[in-house]
């Protein structure tokens, strides 16, 4: 299952037409506690780009833009209870929301595990 | 022997030893005292208020909308409500303990003369909406204040009911949209600055409108180029604060003004820092269409843990027509009228763009504002501009050594220092300076803002402190700042003499507890 | 001057520490030619306290204040007995003179007071949680607007004809720049409300419907219906509190059915002060706490497990996340917030069920006393503390005829809905416990003598 990131640190596991999108390891770790995740109701239509999510820490508020256009089809109810799983699991359990990919073109851009990981080591 | 004191009480000194750690059964230690919620202090159902019998049964036509149950809260005695509040008030800062040195929040001594006059029965216990002949003497408050700050300001109006700084922002702002829209001239775009208080793009979001960021200069200032290139037919206007919040004054401000006017904008100005040149600048002066003051900052009325405030806005010629109803106007005959819905049109202000609150305004810190001026006088606000720019360049000057000033070579700062944490040793932070600062006794200064800054410490110490306190002050924050560049470890610790440790603010807000339940209900 | 310590020669050693040769030299940034050379001409100079205190005081005895009168306003700002600890103890300076408490550790106080706050207000709106407050009732109540459009994402709002006229001139105003789209009408003098007429308002694209209970005319609307009806269509009831006194004898609002619950908290420590500072209650649902605008306080353990009190959620508000922010609001009310609690906790739920028993007495008494006065007709079938009166002319005039009396008999409806021909002999009474038989024996008397 291919993964792809992109520079504002969102993450997308692409399994057909499905996107699964959380934010990175690296984004987690400069954002602190995180206190609450402000999640994207199933059906919304998002465009690439758009700020579909809310990622709060105490003292900040960071929007998470989708890597790819498409429909919301979930999300990841467990943050209700317990949003620190996106520190302690940012890339995996630790999800955001799944979306039906409507051009899946716009994953050309997007960078591979290397890539991200040269480009953050350049920050 | 003759026994003169028999009850076995002798003066002692003690035989030495630390009890510094000691636990007590009350968790009070001598007079740092704990204190319970009111809900665990009260017991059976009771009130502290004496009221004579009530034979009279409700109406008829209120009993199906009556309460099925009594109302759960507690009720103390008088004295035991005394001493809940006045223990509670133990664990408080304030500016009556020592200097309180936050920037852009203008800390500044609250006289008391000041409360003693809007308790004056004449003021405090008098209906908003009482006919005109009963209340004449309040409308002269209102209406001498708003000469004061037209004055003081240069400007040719003043909105005297928004609530407070960030109310009266939005007041200007809506004055902006109304002037522009009755041109039929619908702008969109609102330029901030970086540096801003966040009121200011919340404000202009409110308003309705579009947020664009315009950057600062190397040296901490407005950048006229980056803003010139961004005017046209869309903005409706800048918002600019001045002095800046990292200290500044804008010199180009007038060049702003003239540039954003040239674009068919208006400029508005935040007065959150008009402490800094109040009799020294008229921002009219330099051309501002809108601004806002701050009475509980400039003008002395106590912050109150947070509120109230009040807001008034000084309006341009060009603005003033769209001023929100309602307001005070003096006819040839001397008499101050209240004008509002009823009466707009005798008074031909017809283009009014609505109304902001209920009522006139924060009549009780109008009173406080006054009185506050009168006993400046013109020539006292003068020098408290003065005093308050060279108590904070004095600050500056007496710590730029140890702490890392981003803009002390610009010149001289206006009503604030602006530090940074990048001076310290490494993992040692501006959180740390501040919660340092509390264990010396002091309240801290403000931290993390501007964002323009990373790291930022913006100390704002008022014309009130005088120069021995100052010297504590410097004093405290050098033995501070020293231990953090020497990466003292314990700083990460502090505060330890405050009545609380640092608190789990992540907790706080993954699992928000915002009212008190009994136990057995968790 | 006695607020200034420094002396001239502190100024000079400090000028000699920061190395410029004068203060001048410190506004070297501002132009030359909008430097003033001088104190502003034209204003008066400094003045001694005494002399501050003279020129106030004679201000202060021109108006009739309404202790000194049979006095009987209401209209959204009520006359309570305030005890006299209250003012004692919101005038500690550690109270008084603190800032919002953003260092948590040296503001306890202020913060478990705000805590206990949230907990009364939510307690007597009958919701789950409160704000720590805002500004007042008006502004509230468009914050309430705001935030229900945030949750419902729909942009038409109902306001009921009973909402405060300046409550619902604010709204009016504020959704000109929103575009917001505001259903509004004035009352008519009618013995009850027409609750099925608001019902019938609120269709699909409703956010929410906006209901003053006790309404602005004293009467009591069936809350419970409109929040059915709401609910059905998938809007929001805004239920508005203008007399919380009200509450220790009818039902809360949060228990029938009101999603958001917002009021003026002024009637409880804080005093008439000719309309401000005044109290702005904010109260919600559980669920909808995100969305909230201004400060909350909640509750957490300092380092060594101590109970604590910070300011929470910040990350709704404007200075974290700025344009995006649920409100602009920063400073709120909060030493009126500490009346009100201190006031709350003097009365409990039982002091307050008395206060309103005996403010609705009084009233019972008014209205007995008003309705044998020849050409005035009591309006109203239920109320709690106020009524609304038809009388045979102008009510502005009748009431200026009432003050040369001596006498502070109401509010005048025509002055507050001008343009509304059907209002303008409309008038509001209100009595609470401060009122005596005698006050109004006299106003019955005196109305008697201006209708005659």
């Amino acid at each position: 299952m291919p993964r792809y990131f992109t520079e504002d640190h969102e993450w997308i596991d692409v399994e057909g037409d499905v996107g699964t999108v959380g934010i990175t390891d690296y984004a987690q770790s400069q954002l602190g506690d995180i206190t609450y995740v402000e999640l994207p109701s199933e059906g919304t239509d998002v465009t690439k780009g758009d700020s579909v999510s809310v990622v709060d820490s105490v003292k900040a508020a960071s929007d998470v833009y989708t890597p790819v256009s498409g429909s919301v089809t979930a999300a990841n109810a467990a943050l209700a209870d317990e949003p620190e799983l996106v520190n302690t699991d940012a890339e995996e359990t630790g999800w955001l929301y799944r979306i039906a990919i409507s051009d899946s073109s716009e994953l050309e851009p997007l960078m591979d595990r290397k890539a991200y990981d040269a480009y953050v080591a350049g920050l | 022997m003759n026994v003169v004191n028999a009850s076995g009480w002798k003066p002692s000194m003690g035989e030495g030893g630390t009890s510094g750690d000691a636990v007590t059964a009350s968790g009070d230690r001598g007079l740092m005292l704990e204190e319970p919620l009111i809900f665990e202090l009260a017991g059976e159902p009771t009130t502290g208020v004496d009221f004579e019998h009530c034979e009279l049964e409700p109406i008829a036509a209120l009993d199906k909308h009556l309460r099925k149950a009594p109302l759960a809260l507690p009720g103390l005695s008088e004295g035991e409500t005394v001493r809940h509040y006045t223990r509670l008030s133990r664990q408080n800062y304030a500016i009556d303990l020592g200097p309180f040195p936050l920037g852009s929040c203008t800390m500044k001594h609250n006289p008391r003369l000041n409360e003693k006059v809007a308790r004056l029965p004449g003021f405090a216990d008098l209906h908003p909406l009482q006919p005109g002949d009963t209340i004449r003497g309040a409308l002269e408050v209102i209406n001498e204040l708003a000469f004061w700050l037209i004055d003081l300001t240069g400007m040719s109006g003043v909105a005297m009911s928004p609530k407070a700084g960030a109310h009266g922002e939005l007041c200007g702002v809506l004055c902006i949209r109304a002037a522009l829209e009755a041109k039929g001239d619908a702008r969109e775009v609102l330029l901030v600055p970086e540096s801003a208080h966040g009121t200011n793009p919340a404000t202009a979001a409110f308003a309705g409108y579009r947020v664009e960021n315009i950057p600062a200069t190397a040296e901490g200032r407005v950048d006229l180029d980056a803003l010139k290139a961004r005017l046209g037919p869309d903005v409706a206007g800048v918002m600019i604060t001045n002095p800046n919040t990292c200290g500044l004054f804008e010199r180009d401000m007038k060049a702003i003004s003239d540039a954003v006017h040239a674009a068919g904008g208006y400029v508005y100005c935040d007065g959150a820092n008009f402490n800094a040149i109040v009799g020294k600048v008229r921002p009219g002066d330099l051309g501002v269409d809108a601004m806002h003051i701050n009475l509980h900052k400039t003008f002395s009325t106590p912050h109150g843990g947070g509120g109230p405030g009040s807001g008034p806005v000084v309006l341009s010629e060009a603005l003033c027509p769209y001023g929100p109803l309602p307001f005070t106007a003096k006819t040839a005959d001397g008499i101050v009228h209240l004008v509002e819905e009823d009466n707009a049109a005798e008074f031909d202000h017809k283009q009014a763009f609505g109304r902001m609150v209920a009522f006139h305004g924060q009549m009780g810190m109008f009173t406080r504002a006054l009185a506050y001026i009168l006993s400046h006088g013109a020539d006292g606000l003068r020098q408290v501009a003065e005093d308050a720019v060279l108590n904070a360049n004095y600050i500056l000057r007496s710590c730029e050594d140890l702490l890392d000033a981003p803009f002390g070579q610009s010149g001289p700062c206006m009503h604030e220092a602006l530090f940074s944490d990048a001076s310290l040793a490494e993992h040692f932070s501006t959180l740390d300076i501040a919660k340092g600062l509390i264990d010396e006794g002091f309240h801290p200064m403000t931290v993390y803002f501007p964002l323009v800054v990373r790291g930022a410490m913006l100390v704002e110490p008022t014309e009130t402190e005088s120069k021995k306190g100052l010297d504590r002050f410097i004093a405290s924050l050098r033995h501070v700042a020293q231990r953090a560049r020497d990466g003292d470890e314990a700083l990460h610790d502090a505060p330890h003499f405050a009545p609380r440790r640092r608190l789990d603010e992540t907790q706080a807000a993954r699992k928000p507890v915002l009212t008190w339940k009994p136990a057995a209900e968790d | 001057m006695r607020y200034l310590p420094l002396t001239d020669p502190d100024r000079t050693a400090m000028l000699d520490v920061i190395g410029v040769g004068s203060v001048d030299d410190l506004f070297v940034d501002v132009p030359e030619e909008a430097r003033l050379s001088g104190p502003i001409e034209g204003l008066p100079m400094h003045a001694s306290e005494m002399a501050v205190e003279r020129h106030m005081a004679r201000l202060a005895a021109k108006n009739l204040s309404a202790g000194n009168a049979p006095f009987f306003l209401g209209a959204g700002a009520y006359r309570h007995h305030i005890p006299a600890s209250v003012d004692h103890l919101i005038q500690r300076g550690e109270f008084l003179t603190a800032y919002t408490p953003y260092q948590p550790e040296i503001a306890q106080g202020t913060l478990q007071v705000l805590f206990e706050f949230q907990t009364q207000v939510a307690r007597l709106f009958g919701t789950d949680v409160a704000n720590a407050s805002m500004y007042d009732g008006s502004t509230a109540c468009w914050e309430a607007i705001v935030m229900a459009g945030r949750i419902t994402r729909k942009r038409r709002v109902v306001l009921s004809d009973g909402l405060h006229p300046h409550y619902a001139e604010v709204v009016r105003t504020m959704a000109k720049f929103t575009r917001d789209e505001i259903a509004s009408s004035a009352p008519k003098l009618e013995a009850t409300t027409d609750d099925a007429a608001i019902c019938d308002a609120i269709d699909d694209a409703t956010s929410c419907v906006v209901v003053q209970y006790p309404d602005f005319l004293g009467r009591i609307p069936d809350l419970a219906a409109i929040a059915e009806a709401a609910h059905a269509k998938g809007a929001l009831l805004v239920a508005v509190v203008t007399e919380p006194v009200a509450l220790g004898l009818i039902e809360a609002p949060g228990h029938l059915g009101a999603d958001i619950v917002v009021g003026e908290g002024q009637s409880l420590g804080v005093g008439l002060q000719f309309g401000g500072p005044y109290l702005g209650l904010f109260a919600c649902r559980e669920k909808f706490l995100r969305q909230m605008p201004g400060r909350l306080c909640g509750q957490t353990v300092d380092a060594e497990g101590k109970r604590g009190f910070v300011l929470t959620l910040s990350t709704r508000e404007q200075h974290i996340r700025r344009e995006k922010a649920t409100s602009n609001i920063c400073t709120n009310s909060g030493l009126c917030a500490l009346a009100f609690s201190i006031h709350m906790t003097l009365l409990g739920g039982e002091g307050l069920a008395r206060m309103a028993k005996i403010s609705h007495a009084r009233t019972q008494q008014l209205v007995a006393a008003l309705a044998d006065v020849p050409g005035v007709e009591v309006v109203n079938e239920s109320y709690f503390n106020e009524v609304a009166l038809r009388l045979p002319s102008d009510t502005r005039e009748i009431l200026r005829k009432l003050a040369d009396r001596g006498v502070l008999g109401g509010v005048s409806l025509g002055r507050l809905y001008p343009g509304e021909s059907e209002l303008a002999n409309g008038m509001l009474v209100a009595a609470t416990e401060t009122t005596t038989e005698e006050d109004i024996a006299t106003f019955a008397r005196e109305l008697a003598g201006v209708l005659a």
